[in-house]
């Protein structure tokens, strides 16, 4: 070997060993002073600076109140975190804490990637939260969550009483007749081309969070939760037929738009329809847009119950953590009422107590937004308990969108219920 | 003397070293320019896509407690079996079917209009190119709006026909999402693969041209036995670079319609992501990608068996 190629090859190998080390320093934790160690969190609210500041505040607060640990957060974009946490684990570098959707629970707790909280302290006990913000997988704490959100409809008084609709309560919801009357009343007045506002131009979760509290209003479901083994019955039922009739007939009586505009909410407040099905996250702007002709209704009850879907984002602690201690210190750090109250707060959401309830303008008791705390008390079911909902969720959309497009109910039903039972045997029931 | 003698065999081995030497260093120079690219490609071509074959043929999950093992062609027979792939193979077939000629026959007359010179020439390059250039994302949220049932398309179908005909709801109506999504690829394509004409277009020697005009042949005759025998190699190219990325639609329907409405525009990498991250089956989904890259391959291969130089 001349001189020219040794330094070639010296070269090649100083480059390869540069690359190396580069890739390791980005993976390696960096040292800091705390004896403990460093914990890592991450979120995924990267683009949302309002309950960002929060995450902020309370492990400022945490790492301010005690030396051993300290806490530092990473923060996501939504719209890829879900690929990031899947990314990590497979490469077993998950942070020490992190959130989690509350209906991904169980599909990331069986996959390993969540460890069971077994929280001892804590200001706030678990059982003080609205049962939907605390996530459960077998019997076991996994997660939980500062806030929930609610389906609601919204209204303007004055439409109503123009058409003499009575205005429904929590206690008295409308009845599918009587939302039929009214849909079709408001129709015929000729103001709107479609009365009622479902959000049906939007996509991902947002179909079955949004559509399967209607289902399962009428007696059906996503899955059997009886077994999680099928579903079979649930889903392709005489009661969840008669769903997706109902669903389709919106469209065909020219009630509902078949794929509505990128911001229904506007086209409300813009008076381009009538009634909204919409979520609690919207209340504050319609108040502020509306004022007292606003009103904040509690769904329909199609012959089960109003029903409305439960979980937010949840707070959860993952299975590759070299010091679940620090972990589980901090999570019961953040149980106290100030932080839901600041959680709920800064994202206009319900607070998962009734204590930090009591201390937000609007959800104490009387308040202007108090149904959204008795419909997520009330009314919410959470999404399917099993690791299976992500594909559950993925069949249901698609499923809904074709029954809405006009497919073949019966036989749209029979082929998602199909596909749900294949892929539930094949990953033998999501045992383990 | 003595001293002499043993540099005479000296030269000969030295030579005969030179020589080996010189090929090894070679040798050796050769890995050490080819090694960087050869080790990106391995790491990021090669062994994914023999991971994606490799999977085909397990229980794969993205998310999952139990490790892969192998299960055969139950994937495969699964794929068959599938409504929605078997849908979805026969839509990204239409849409190529299509998409190909058009777009190729379009990009050429293009091509042909910007190649002359006239003042302007560069403004119209630019603005049939503009479209390239501007993110797919951005194209496919601008359609989505432009295809609305009160969209700017129906808007002008209701003025032009004064009222008369009432556009359809493009997207939204399993009759026309495939050809809505089929006319604005082959917009937002047609720009680039001008570029790629007008490079042949500029091969052809003018005196070609001067010649045929001196004979007084018709626009015609000359496109027909200069400008088109003259584009041989662009043309296999351009047919072989659409094809392929014709089959790999994904962004326009994964922004536009998610497969929908009714499977209308559902195609194979969309079936493909969609089965390997929103329902987390990895297997199912690198089979998918398997049956995708056969695919191509046959199309490609008899496209090359057709354009090859036949002497």
């Amino acid at each position: 070997m001349n001189a020219k190629t040794r330094r070639l090859v010296a070269a090649s190998l100083v480059a390869v060993t540069t690359t190396a080390v580069l890739a390791g320093c980005g993976a390696a934790d960096g040292g800091s002073g705390a004896e403990g160690g460093v914990l890592k969190l991450w979120t995924h609210n990267a683009g949302n600076a309002a309950e960002y500041d929060v995450v902020e505040k309370v492990v400022n607060d945490f790492n301010a109140g005690q030396s051993k640990y300290k806490v530092e957060i990473e923060a996501f974009p939504q719209g890829s975190y879900n690929d990031a946490v899947v990314a990590s684990s497979s490469s077993k570098k998950l942070p020490c804490i992190l959130d989690v959707d509350g209906p991904n629970v169980p599909n990331w707790a069986w996959g390993g990637y969540l460890a069971p909280l077994e929280l001892s302290g804590g200001e706030v006990p678990l059982d003080d939260q609205l049962p939907s913000t605390v996530g459960k997988y077998q019997d076991k704490v996994y997660a939980f969550g500062f806030y929930d959100v609610a389906l609601t409809m919204f209204a303007r008084k004055s439409v109503l009483a123009e058409h003499g609709i009575r205005v429904p309560t929590p206690d008295q919801p409308w009845t599918r007749a009587e939302f039929a009357a009214a849909l079709a009343d408001l129709k015929a007045s000729g103001k709107f081309e479609h009365p009622l506002e479902m959000g049906t131009g939007g996509s991902g979760e947002w179909w079955p969070y949004a559509y399967s509290p209607q289902l399962q209003s009428f007696g059906g479901d996503l899955v059997d939760r009886s077994s999680y083994k099928t579903a079979e019955g649930a889903l392709n039922g005489p009661e969840a037929l008669d769903w997706a009739k109902w669903f389709r007939s919106l469209v065909t009586d020219g009630y509902m738009a078949q794929k509505s505009g990128s911001s229904p909410n506007d086209d409300f407040l813009n008076g381009k329809s009538a009634i909204e099905w919409d979520g609690s996250w919207d209340a504050a702007k319609n108040v502020e847009k509306l004022g007292d002709d606003l009103l904040i209704l509690p769904p329909v009850d199609f012959g089960r119950g109003p029903k409305i879907g439960g979980a937010s984002w949840q707070w959860a602690m993952s299975a590759h953590c070299a010091k679940p201690e620090g972990a589980r210190a901090f999570l019961e750090f953040t149980r106290k009422t100030k932080y839901f109250t600041e959680f709920a707060k800064a994202t206009g959401t319900i607070p998962a107590t009734d204590a930090a309830a009591a201390q937000i303008p609007g959800y104490e008791p009387g308040g202007r937004y108090e149904s959204f705390v008795r419909s997520a008390r009330d009314f919410a079911v959470v999404r399917p308990v099993t690791p299976a909902y992500p594909y559950l969720a993925s069949v249901f959309e698609k499923t809904a969108k074709d029954i809405v497009a006009g497919a073949e109910p019966e036989a749209a039903l029979d082929e998602a219920v199909k596909q749900i039972d294949a892929n539930l045997k094949l990953n033998d029931f999501y045992a383990g | 003397m003595t001293a002499a003698v043993p540099p005479l065999p000296r030269p000969r081995r030295a030579r005969g070293g030179t020589l080996s030497t010189a090929r090894r260093r070679e040798g050796v120079i050769a890995i050490g320019m080819a090694g960087p690219a050869v080790l990106l490609l391995l790491v990021f071509f090669v062994i994914p896509v023999g991971l994606a074959f490799a999977l085909a043929f397990t229980s794969a999950r993205l998310i999952s407690p139990t490790p892969a093992r192998f299960v055969g062609l139950r994937n495969f027979a699964m794929l068959a079996e599938d409504p929605v792939f078997l849908r979805s193979v026969l839509n990204t077939f239409a849409f190529a079917a299509v998409v190909v000629p058009v777009q190729a026959g379009l990009a050429l007359g293009l091509a042909l209009l910007v190649n002359g010179r006239f003042r302007g020439t560069n403004f119209f390059r630019t603005v049939y190119f503009i479209p390239v250039v501007t993110s797919m994302v951005v194209v496919s949220i601008v359609w989505t709006f432009l295809y609305r049932k009160d969209g700017l398309l129906n808007r002008i179908i209701d003025a032009v026909t004064f009222g008369h005909v009432q556009g359809p709801d493009w997207l939204n109506d399993p009759s026309t999402s495939l050809a809505a999504i089929v006319f604005m690829s082959v917009w937002q394509g047609a720009g680039f693969h001008m570029i790629i004409w007008l490079a042949g277009l500029q091969t052809i020697p003018a005196e070609l041209h001067e010649a045929a005009s001196i004979d007084g042949v018709s626009r015609w005759t000359r496109f027909r036995f200069v400008t088109w025998p003259g584009l041989r190699a662009t043309r296999t190219f351009v047919l072989i670079t659409i094809t392929i990325s014709a089959f790999s639609l994904f962004t326009q329907v994964n922004v536009m319609t998610q497969g929908g409405p009714l499977d209308s525009t559902t195609t194979l990498v969309y079936q493909a992501v969609r089965s390997g991250y929103q329902q987390q089956q990895t297997a199912y989904a690198s089979a998918i990608s398997l049956v995708f890259f056969v695919l191509v391959l046959i199309v490609s291969l008899v496209q090359r068996h057709l354009t090859r130089e036949k002497d």
